[in-house]
């Protein structure tokens, strides 16, 4: 596994990041000393993250890539990756990057930066699953996957997805134009009473439904066998990247 | 006949079945075509004029006495005959289903063969010589496309290309396996001296590989739709099954070539190689054509909206047909072509029409596969058969083991590639569904060999491995599937939330594999998409809807189904209890209320008036037509019928109001967070609008005359009905109806309904359970 590019990027930033004290510090100490030595931290970053030594290596040229050669990521450097002009919920992905809750830490919050750990973190929502993995593991994983999902809803971070910020969910789907913005109304009230319905069938008159929790989230998508679908494949080989920042 | 079939059966099996038995045995009669005098009798009554009339115009009938009664069977004798099969056919699969507990042992496919081997036999033994063959000409041209096309126009896309790689490698790789693992080791056996078979040549094996090693796709189709395995499965044995015919088609052809002059180079090989890229691609773009033709068609039909489900049959068969013109693979033809037509043509035809697609295609593929392992059973009694032992067990044999090895190698090679592994459980369901079927037999009756006894071996040896795994595989995959606890299928009905999230995933993923700069399958997925939403869709959609985003079409249809759903309910099938869908609808009404609290303006215009216009037409015209259902059943069912006038107008009365307190519960739902401050008037401005809509003023006076009439039908036997019904309702009361707004004309009404869907209901019970039942079972609209 050749590294061949050098990394200058400057040693200095990731304690104000603030989010995974002792690792991120570590992480800042090793990238700053010089990339050939990527290799080192891999143990831990394999551990924590699931990812091959090669991913990471991947990841990491694209991350200095995206980055300019820095050791943290801004929302801006995310922004100008041309790709992602016409995806409609390409704020919320690029806001999810950025949500301390997806660092498998307790704390609610968004950073400003975040460096190649952290960006690892959340990428390895995007695990598959592997063979071997248990039943119990396979739980988890698709638990994970779905707290990451209800993460990007749940813009507030108040534990529930309110009709407000499911109505923002659907009309950036519809990436609604002014004509579509009933039709998006409509779909997410058809979508929220749906919800309430198979969740709490039995509710009085006067109840009132906040919004979607994270256990009524996991049990609306039931169905859709989270943990096999939502992955992306993750080079493992030293190839180029073709994407361009 | 009827006798043998009753003596299968298991004890107490329904009476009608032994009438239904006499039936057939009259058909089978007819079918022998020996007693002549029975089908002349019924037929030329009916054509009595006619004939008679063209007789007299003949020159050869001189000076004869006018026949009053004239009986020419040749005249019908082809298309009668073909009808009397089809119905003898469809009797049959209708009998299986009257048997109780049958159908869940014995796989349909089984039990058609093997009336079709009692049909042979008895034929046999009445000496009757001329059977109808499977056909090699009329299988491929007539009886195997409407299979296909109802397999490729229903093909779920989305898990086919997600899985495509793995399809293909089992499709061409897993096929090439086979059939050469197949040939040359037959060959090997065929050199022991002791088979006598020393002079088969290694072509000849090779030949006889190719065909035999291709799975069937109708015997999967036959198959697997019963056993209701998960998705994945399901889609890599069956896309197998269908990519696979351009490898055996190329192959047939090279082996059949080669074993005339009986020399190969490696030139030959390479050709091989062309022409099977040729043939597998060409049958893609040639169904793809038509496809693009059919769909373009269809943008124009909406003034001619009765021939438009014609356009996808008729294009589809000339894409089929194209194919085999060039010897293209006909069988890709018409998966592309219904493929890529289906999203473009549903988009633009009427919803009729669609439905019409629907069953259309499904009733054509389910008569076609019941004539086809009916005509195999037939076939094999008829057949000339040269019964060798060791070559027949060795092929058998060969198949399972080389099925076994391909699919266990094949998968060591494609999980390295697939990110979700094929279990070993995978693996397993996918070998041992590797089924062969009808078309490795019209292909071996195909055959040109010089040596007719070598065809007959072949033939036996390929209907033995037919039968060995329809019967032995196909019957026990269920009892396996549920011992090894393989995924099964899952409720293909999907909720709004689910799609909402699906898409947001899809999205999702394009965009993280951005961020890693790295173009997957989603990238590009996401590059087809809108290249497909820029500029496929408007040339081959007519109208707005051409920029319907996907979520609104999903939605829209949702919609409509519900609308139509509710119809149907109301038109009595099922009471709402039993409907989940109104369920929900009731109780969602008091959920509904909370979340408008805070964002309470907004809640307000939740349903626009073009949305409420279409709703609104989307019942009308459905209540119309099942008033007419309803009314025809009534004709049929119930025997003296004075009340028939008054129950038909209780019925359509009871409908409307039935609509118009489902309507009302809509706009309840809607607005009754606005109802307590914001703005009543609009509602009460769109409650009295609805009645009007459906001409159903709930007039006051109009209650108690109906409730006169109604007195007479509801008679004591409906006694139990009515208590169900009542317990519903007070169900319904307790949760949702108790949230309705203070409407003045609801309470009379809602009383008049109750009684009213009393009688409604007995004739509901009646009559049979109607086509209600058959469509919650198999959901028309979603894709």
């Amino acid at each position: 596994m050749p590294l061949p590019q050098p990394c200058p990027a400057p040693p200095c930033c990731s304690r104000r990041c603030g989010a995974g004290g002792a690792n991120s510090r570590q992480v800042r100490r090793m990238m700053g000393a010089a990339t050939t030595r990527i290799g080192q931290q891999d143990p831990e970053l394999v551990d924590r993250t699931g990812f091959s030594p090669e991913q990471i290596n991947n990841l990491h040229k694209r991350f200095l890539q995206l980055s300019g050669n820095k050791d943290t990521i801004s929302r801006e450097n995310l922004n100008d990756i041309p790709a992602l002009t016409y995806n409609p919920i390409k704020s919320q992905i690029i806001e999810a990057f950025f949500d301390k809750r997806n660092q498998h830490d307790s704390e609610v919050g968004s950073l400003e930066e975040i460096t190649f750990e952290q960006f690892l973190m959340v990428m390895s929502h995007f695990r598959p699953p592997t063979l071997e993995m248990t039943a119990e593991e396979k739980q988890a994983m698709r638990k994970e996957k779905l707290r990451f999902l209800f993460n990007m809803h749940d813009t507030d971070g108040d534990g529930k997805i309110t009709l407000e910020e499911y109505r923002k969910v659907v009309e950036e789907l519809l990436s609604s134009g002014s004509i579509e913005q009933e039709s998006a109304k409509e779909i997410t009230d058809a979508a929220m009473l749906e919800v309430a319905s198979t969740n709490v069938p039995h509710m009085g008159p006067e109840d009132f439904y906040e919004g979607i929790t994270f256990e009524h989230f996991e049990q609306i998508l039931k169905g859709l066998e989270m943990e096999s679908r939502m992955h992306i494949r993750f080079l493992d080989t030293a190839t180029v990247h073709c994407g361009k920042s | 006949m009827p006798s043998r079939m009753g003596a299968r059966a298991p004890a107490g099996f329904a009476r009608s079945f032994l009438e239904l038995g006499l039936l057939l045995l009259l058909v089978f009669v007819l079918l022998q075509g020996s007693v002549f005098p029975y089908g002349a009798d019924a037929s030329s009554q009916h054509a009595k004029d006619g004939c008679s009339s063209t007789h007299e115009g003949k020159p050869n009938r001189t000076k004869k006495v006018f026949p009053v009664l004239s009986f020419e069977y040749d005249h019908i004798k082809t298309p009668f005959e073909v009808s009397l099969w089809v119905l003898f056919a469809s009797l049959m699969k209708l009998g299986f289903h009257l048997v109780p507990r049958l159908s869940s042992i014995v796989p349909e496919s089984c039990l058609l063969i093997v009336v079709g081997l009692l049909v042979g036999g008895l034929s046999k033994l009445i000496g009757e010589s001329e059977l109808p063959k499977l056909d090699s000409g009329n299988f491929f041209l007539v009886l195997l496309p409407p299979i296909i096309l109802d397999a490729g126009y229903f093909l779920p896309i989305r898990p086919f290309m997600e899985n495509l790689g793995t399809i293909l490698m089992f499709a061409v790789v897993g096929t090439l396996w086979n059939a050469f693992f197949i040939g040359s080791v037959l060959f090997a056996v065929c050199q022991i001296p002791a088979a006598g078979l020393t002079h088969l040549g290694l072509l000849s094996c090779l030949l006889f590989g190719s065909i035999i090693s291709a799975v069937d796709p109708v015997a999967v189709l036959a198959v697997f739709e019963e056993i209701h395995i998960n998705e994945l499965l399901h889609i890599l044995v069956f896309g197998e099954s269908l990519l696979n015919d351009a490898v055996t088609v190329v192959l047939y052809h090279l082996f059949e070539e080669f074993s005339a002059f009986g020399t190969v180079t490696v030139l030959d090989g390479f050709l091989g190689v062309i022409s099977f890229l040729i043939v597998a691609f060409g049958g893609v773009l040639v169904g793809a054509i038509y496809g693009i033709l059919a769909a373009f068609t269809s943008r124009f039909t909406s003034h001619m909206r009765v021939i438009e489900p014609l356009f996808v049959f008729v294009y589809s068969y000339i894409a089929y047909l194209s194919a085999e013109l060039f010897h293209l693979s006909g069988i890709m033809a018409l998966i592309a072509c219904g493929a890529v037509m289906r999203p473009y043509v549903e988009a633009n035809i009427s919803h009729k029409s669609h439905t019409t697609i629907k069953y259309f295609l499904k009733m054509w593929s389910s008569v076609s596969e019941t004539l086809i392992f009916i005509l195999l059973g037939v076939a094999t009694v008829g057949g000339p058969h040269n019964w060798n032992w060791i070559f027949v067990t060795s092929t058998v044999f060969l198949c399972l083991v080389a099925r076994v090895i391909g699919v266990i190698g094949l998968t060591f090679i494609i999980n390295k590639f697939r990110i979700v592994k094929l279990t070993t459980k995978d693996q397993f369901i996918v070998a041992y569904g590797g089924l062969r079927g009808a078309i490795a037999f019209s292909l071996g009756f195909l055959l040109e060999v010089e040596d007719e006894e070598m065809r007959h071996i072949f033939l036996t040896a390929i209907i033995t491995v037919i039968f060995f795994t329809v019967f032995v595989q196909g019957m026990t995959i269920k009892p396996l599937v549920e011992l090894l606890a393989v995924k099964k299928k899952q409720e293909a009905k999907r909720s709004i939330n689910e799609e909402i999230h699906i898409q947001f995933l899809d999205h999702l993923l394009t965009g993280i594999e951005d961020i890693c700069g790295h173009y997957g399958h989603h990238h590009w997925k996401d590059k087809m998409n809108r290249f497909n939403r820029k500029y496929v869709k408007k040339c081959l959609i007519a109208g707005e809807r051409s920029k319907e985003p996907q979520l609104i079409a999903f939605y829209h249809k949702l919609e409509f189904k519900q609308a139509i759903q509710l119809v149907e309910s109301g038109a009595g099938g099922k009471l709402s209890s039993a409907l989940p869908s109104t369920v929900s609808i009731q109780n969602i009404q008091p959920k509904k209320p909370p979340p408008a609290p805070e964002p309470r303006e907004r809640v307000l215009p939740q349903l626009p008036k073009s949305r409420e216009e279409e709703i609104r037409k989307i019942l009308r015209s459905n209540l119309q037509r099942t008033r007419q259902r309803l009314r025809s059943y009534n004709r049929h069912t119930l025997v003296a019928d004075p009340y028939e006038e008054g129950l038909n107008d209780l019925l359509k009365k009871q409908k409307m109001f039935e609509l118009e307190k489902k309507i009302k519960e809509m706009n309840n739902y809607l607005s009754v967070p606005v109802a307590t401050s914001d703005s009543p008037t609009l509602r009460r401005a769109r409650l009295a609008s609805d009645p009007q809509a459906y001409n159903v003023k709930p007039d006051p006076v109009a209650v108690p005359t109906i409730q006169v009439e109604l007195a007479s039908p509801q008679s004591p036997d409906s006694v139990n009905i009515m208590d169900e019904f009542r317990k519903d309702k007070e169900k319904d009361e307790d949760t949702g109806l108790t949230m309705k707004p203070p409407s003045g004309p609801s309470a009379p009404p809602r009383k008049q309904s109750e009684d009213a869907k009393d009688p409604q209901k007995l004739t509901r019970c009646l009559s049979d359970p109607g086509p209600s039942a058959d469509e919650g079972e198999d959901d028309p609209f979603l894709p």
